[in-house]
């Protein structure tokens, strides 16, 4: 196979033809030129040293369009062409293909590949704050257009889309009960156990059942919750809505005049308003039964004993916990949905949204809630 | 028709989806080299059809040969290098959204030729150019292209491998009619040099005139007639009447009649 492509230069017998019929130097084309060889065909080549004024082919055994590029490379398109329209022993197929080939890359300047410098760094530093600050109002703006969709709506109840509104309901609430349910459960058992090895040494078992209580109600119930909603909820919103996007639905909704954020954003926005604080209710009930659990069964408090503690506690503190619920499933929602929003046309681009939306969300929830526990302590609550 | 010409050969293929049957007893043969245009109304599973050809799909019933192998059959490896001799262009296209034009029709390329990225995107290059695409489209995304650079894209990445059988479903839907007759003759030079066969379904009457060398009507079920168009243009099927010498099909014909004049 080294013999793939042979440049012969005159014969002596030859050199008194005239110059413009002169075929030497002479291209001689031999064996497989196809993909499967073409690594092979790539080392054993080289571009011909003089320009070939003609091609003989007929050694030549088959040839695809890798094959046809690498002679292309080798010749470029001027040379292949010309050499083509005169070869020898070249069948009309294997004509054309090679002329098609030649023909398509003809004038064709490659675009230069984007050159990497230094400086890219910084530069994509700057991008990024830059469209950390756009995003950001982005946000601000999506907030103001969802509230006065809601307040032209709220005058309007022949408008309320109930329907989407149950159904989501169902889906970001009901559904969620025995996940959070379960979750808060366990995360009460661990408090109290906690508690009970840090208070054991002190001989205060019995401010587990007062720890349990007040962690759940402040704190704990509803940021559960939140974080629960936040990575179930909000990743399928943001996936809902990204996926209409990429089908061009929005399109659709657009152009009949119906307004996406009516009908998409805020049946889901007021189905979490809803049923967050409901579920965080659920998650504050379990936590504290995980803690019971703990108490009954290895701590040697009574169930009476536990549930007389638990009833002592303020109930400021469960409205305190309750107060934050409402405010955490707005941002959910909407930071759900404008994710969505912000999808581009790609299956990727539905993945790389859902995964920013669900940290956002996680990291504002928690964010949130540590400015209201200060807030809360400033202010002897 | 010699028996060792045919590639594709199709016996008694039954399809149903629940209580729907939409293929039963389907028999189809393709021979080497020619272009088969396979039209039907819609809903008579043409795209079905397809499917069930290059193992998509598993059908109810029936046997599907192509290069004299069943696919469904074969150990995954001897499949593999089955499907690498055929190259299939979807409706959609089904670019990854995820890779620019060159890295799509790249991908099979280093996959299955072990080149290396370099070799793989000079040879994606001239695809791209066989295909019609201007140099600068390399770099862009699915999701910026057009409806029609969409389909050439997918046709370059479908010729990645220097196929023996193209699959097409509807390549010209959505073309402008100067980019559709262009598709045409690219079918047909790719034919000549490759010796290509040609799996077409299409709706497009100017490409069954322009560049079909058989057409098959699905109706009923199954292959009504496979034939040259000429023959299945004359054929007293009511469906068939209506489909060839309706306006559009009278139109079709006398641009083809007129090209040739």
């Amino acid at each position: 196979m080294s013999d793939a492509l042979v440049l012969q230069s005159a014969p002596a017998v030859t050199s008194g033809d005239p110059l413009d019929t002169n075929p030497w130097p002479r291209l001689y084309l031999n064996g497989h030129w196809t993909l499967s060889e073409y690594q092979q065909l790539l080392k054993q080549t080289a571009a011909p040293t003089q320009t070939p004024r003609s091609l003989d082919a007929s050694g030549l055994k088959s040839i695809d369009t890798a094959g046809a590029t690498l002679l292309l490379d080798l010749l470029g398109a001027e040379t292949l062409g010309a050499l083509v329209e005169s070869a020898t022993g070249l069948s009309d197929e294997r004509r054309a293909l090679l002329q098609m080939v030649a023909q398509s890359m003809r004038d064709r300047e490659q675009p230069a590949a984007p050159e990497h410098r230094w400086g890219d760094g910084l530069e994509s530093l700057g991008v990024l704050t830059v469209s950390g600050w756009q995003q950001l109002m982005q946000f601000f703006a999506f907030t103001g257009l969802t509230i006065t969709s809601l307040l032209t709506l709220l005058p309007r109840p022949w408008r309320w889309r109930w329907t989407a509104l149950v159904a989501q309901m169902q889906q970001a609430g009901l559904n969620a009960v025995p996940i959070v349910a379960l979750l808060n459960f366990l995360v009460g058992a661990v408090v109290a156990f906690l508690g009970a090895t840090v208070l054991a040494q002190f001989g205060a078992t019995i401010y587990t059942v007062d720890l349990v209580a007040y962690a759940f109600m402040r704190e704990l119930g509803v940021l559960l919750a939140a974080i629960l909603l936040a990575g179930r909820t909000a990743s399928a919103f943001t996936a809902q809505i990204g996926s209409m996007k990429v089908n061009e639905e929005l399109d659709a909704l657009k152009v009949q005049g119906l307004s996406a954020i009516e009908l998409l954003v805020i049946p889901r926005l007021l189905a979490l308003v809803i049923t967050l604080p409901i579920l965080g209710f659920i998650a504050i009930l379990s936590g504290i039964a995980g803690g019971a659990m703990v108490a009954v069964l290895s701590l040697d408090i009574s169930l009476t004993q536990f549930i007389g503690i638990v009833q002592q506690v303020p109930l400021l503190h469960l409205w305190l916990g309750l107060a934050k619920a409402p405010v955490f499933a707005v941002l959910i929602a909407l930071i759900g949905c404008l994710e969505g929003f912000k999808v581009g046309g790609s299956a990727q681009s539905v993945g790389e949204r859902t995964t920013a939306s669900v940290v956002q969300c996680i990291f504002v929830v928690i964010l949130l809630d540590a400015v209201a526990a200060l807030f809360y302590m400033e202010m002897d609550w | 028709m010699s028996a060792d010409s045919v590639v594709i050969r199709v016996r008694g293929l039954v399809n149903t989806f629940g209580s729907n049957t939409v293929h039963k007893d389907l028999d189809l043969d393709i021979s080497r080299g020619e272009i088969l245009g396979v039209v039907g109304g819609s809903g008579t599973g043409k795209s079905v059809l397809l499917r069930s050809i290059v193992g998509l799909l598993r059908p109810s019933s029936g046997e599907v040969e192509v290069f004299g192998k069943n696919l469904l059959t074969l150990s995954s490896q001897e499949r593999a290098l089955t499907e690498r001799r055929f190259g299939v262009l979807f409706q959609q296209g089904a670019l990854f959204s995820s890779l620019t034009v060159l890295e799509n029709i790249a991908l099979p390329l280093i996959e299955h030729a072990r080149l290396n990225r370099a070799q793989a995107t000079r040879l994606a290059r001239v695809k791209l150019a066989l295909a019609g695409l201007p140099a600068n489209a390399g770099h862009l995304y699915p999701a910026t292209l057009s409806g029609g650079m969409i389909k050439r894209a997918a046709l370059a990445r479908a010729l990645a491998l220097d196929p023996e059988i193209l699959f097409l479903d509807e390549p010209t839907a959505g073309l402008d009619p100067i980019g559709a007759a262009a598709f045409d003759q690219l079918l047909l030079t790719l034919r000549d040099a490759f010796n290509l066969t040609v799996f077409m379904v299409t709706h497009d009457l100017d490409t069954l005139y322009a560049s079909c060398d058989r057409v098959a009507v699905i109706s009923q079920k199954k292959v009504l007639i496979a034939d040259t168009l000429e023959n299945v243009a004359a054929n007293p099927d009511p469906w068939i009447q209506s489909y060839f010498h309706g306006p559009r099909g009278r139109a079709a014909a006398t641009a083809a009649t007129g090209n040739a004049a």
